[in-house]
């Protein structure tokens, strides 16, 4: 299975409407929103299916037991996530435990126990020989790396044997995103004309480079600032990225969205712009033959 | 007062905000916390720039005191040890919980600081600018935001505008946790109801007075302003999709600094959300 993930560092350069269209392009049988925190994909992909659910546990969090607690204090002391409150009784702030499990170790009494929490949601869509994964992560909670290993293994797990999966990725450089590049085998970073669209640019290569896989750029909503778009295609060069496409702004793309369509329904400029970067995307992916 | 800018899609408008918002406050101070992409220091331009390197504590071995016993190992949770011949430590995914060194019987470890990011501080005009920036390839943006908001002095302005990076996960709790008001910014896109609908419920979790922003408005139906609507949400303003309001923000300009007509507009943002902040403080006492 050859896996092309999509990124941008910036968010709301254009990610999932790109990764929709590219995915109704390849009649992708395989594709995944790895963006836990904020998926949209499923908004646009048209299924009208229940998805198979499961609740996805991150760390366990401490829970303090007011019964056996003789408030000697050792666990606010030795906590670093500041998660311990006295109010009262000693309680452990869920929001703030990340499950290291500190206190439970310096706990004289036996008052703490690390207690299974769930932390988000898995979704997996299944049907004419399509396989979407998905997930939702609970409000306010890490370890959003692990969902999204979960949400590429049970992609992969569902779709043995087909050659193409096409990935949605989150915003920013962190956990999530360094999570999602392992494993892929091309990396697609759609780039916003700004200065803090080229900043962001940047950052989420030296990123990607880390991770030493092929990494392409293309330009979303090019023609909103022509000079921009230009220090990005020779920042491509310098950097030597094969840059493989502009996509113009287009008002026909907002409306496609808001229909839940993808911009490729619709007979559109921003359409057919995608077309083109879709290919040459295909073609790099491909190169050196199909693994 | 703090008052946060968050959205839980990217690319909404919250560094729009949040910039124009600070600018046209007068002796306010900015802090990015989107420290994945910062972005405001390049509308700023920040002058007097001191720069401090923010380091975590992560646990280092010496070898001839550790016996192989794996206690630590076995210990955590986040998997940052492993024993092969000898013991290795995988900083990147260290939470620095110092579990790890409480549970060696040899007294083999030590910690170390190691550095994921820096912290600057400047000034633009009258206002303070603050930064965080995390290391490409460093997973976790906590500690440089907990260091960010510790450098901050309350005392120094009367207003702190907090730009928050996107999504509703642990980083962004982060950033919020101690705000005072928070300002959710939506486009008008179904994505961005979507999303809009998760800080909605994140900020009525922790219990935050709010108001949402529209920006990016179009003529004809706006779903996020129908998801207000329908939700009594007060709307505190609306920013219109307007060409040259996008060129001078894609060029890193303040827009309010350029022209009366966007300092109007965000003067009246800004009066909105004063004027909720009071009601709240009223309410309060």
């Amino acid at each position: 299975m050859k896996q092309l993930l999509i990124l941008s560092g910036k968010g709301g350069t254009g990610k999932t409407t790109i990764a929709s269209a590219f995915i109704k392009l390849a009649e992708a049988r395989a594709y995944a929103d790895c963006d836990v925190d904020a998926p949209n994909l499923h908004l646009i992909t048209g299924w009208n299916t229940e998805p198979e659910k499961k609740d996805y546990y991150g760390l366990p969090k401490a829970e303090i037991d007011p019964e056996k607690c003789t408030a000697c204090d050792l666990c606010r002391q030795n906590c670093r996530f500041e998660a311990i409150l006295v109010e009262g009784e000693y309680q452990a702030d869920p929001f703030a435990c990340e499950g290291c499990g500190v206190c439970e170790f310096v706990c004289p009494a036996g008052a703490v126990t690390m207690v299974p929490a769930v932390a988000g949601e898995l979704m997996l869509y299944t049907g004419g020989e399509k396989v979407f994964s998905t997930a939702q992560l609970k409000m306010g909670s890490g370890t959003s790396g692990k969902l999204v290993t979960e949400v590429k293994k049970q992609m992969k797990e569902a779709a043995a044997g087909v050659q193409l999966a096409i990935i949605d990725g989150s915003p920013g450089i962190g956990c999530p995103v360094i999570a999602s590049l392992s494993g892929v085998d091309m990396v697609l970073v759609v780039a916003e004309p700004s200065v803090s669209g080229i900043s962001d640019l940047q950052r989420i290569i030296d990123t990607a480079a880390k991770s030493g896989i092929k990494t392409a750029v293309c330009i979303n909503k090019f023609d909103t600032n022509m000079e921009k778009a230009e220090e990005i295609e020779r920042f491509c060069q310098d950097r030597r990225l094969p840059f493989i496409g502009k996509i113009p702004f287009d008002t026909d793309a907002v409306k496609a969205v808001n229909n839940g369509q993808t911009i490729v329904d619709l007979d559109c400029a921003s359409g057919r712009a995608v077309k083109e970067v879709y290919e040459r995307t295909m073609e790099l992916l491909f190169a050196g033959g199909a693994g | 007062m703090r008052i946060a800018v968050l959205s839980g899609k990217g690319g909404t408008g919250k560094t729009l905000l949040a910039v124009n918002l600070a600018a046209v406050a007068k002796n306010a101070t900015y802090i990015d916390c989107d420290v994945e992409e910062p972005n405001g220091h390049l509308f700023f331009k920040p002058e007097g720039v001191q720069e401090e390197i923010v380091t975590v504590r992560v646990p280092q071995v010496e070898n001839e005191r550790c016996n192989g016993c794996r206690k630590c190992v076995e210990f955590c949770n986040f998997n940052a040890l492993a024993y092969a011949k000898e013991l290795i430590v995988f900083e990147e995914i260290c939470h620095s919980c110092g579990g790890c060194i409480m549970t060696c019987p040899e007294k083999a470890l030590t910690e170390k600081e190691r550095a994921i990011g820096i912290v600057q501080k400047g000034t633009a005009g009258p206002v303070r600018v603050l930064t965080g920036m995390l290391n490409p390839g460093e997973p976790s943006g906590v500690p440089v935001i907990k260091k960010l908001l510790a450098e901050e002095n309350p005392e120094a302005s009367k207003e702190i505008f907090l730009d928050s990076p996107p999504g509703s996960a642990c980083i962004v709790m982060e950033s919020i946790k101690d705000a005072d008001y928070c300002i959710l910014v939506a486009e008008p896109t179904i994505f961005g109801v979507h999303n809009l609908n998760m800080v909605y419920e994140l900020v009525r979790l922790l219990k935050k007075p709010f108001g949402v922003v529209l920006n990016k408005c179009l003529a004809g139906e706006n779903p996020a302003e129908k998801f207000c609507l329908e939700r009594k949400i007060k709307i505190l303003g609306r920013i219109p999709f307007d060409q040259e309001l996008g060129r001078l923000n894609s060029n890193a300009r303040i827009a309010a600094a350029e022209s009366e007509k966007y300092a109007a507009l965000f003067v009246d943002i800004l009066e909105a959300v004063r004027g909720e902040v009071r009601h709240e403080t009223v309410a309060d006492s």
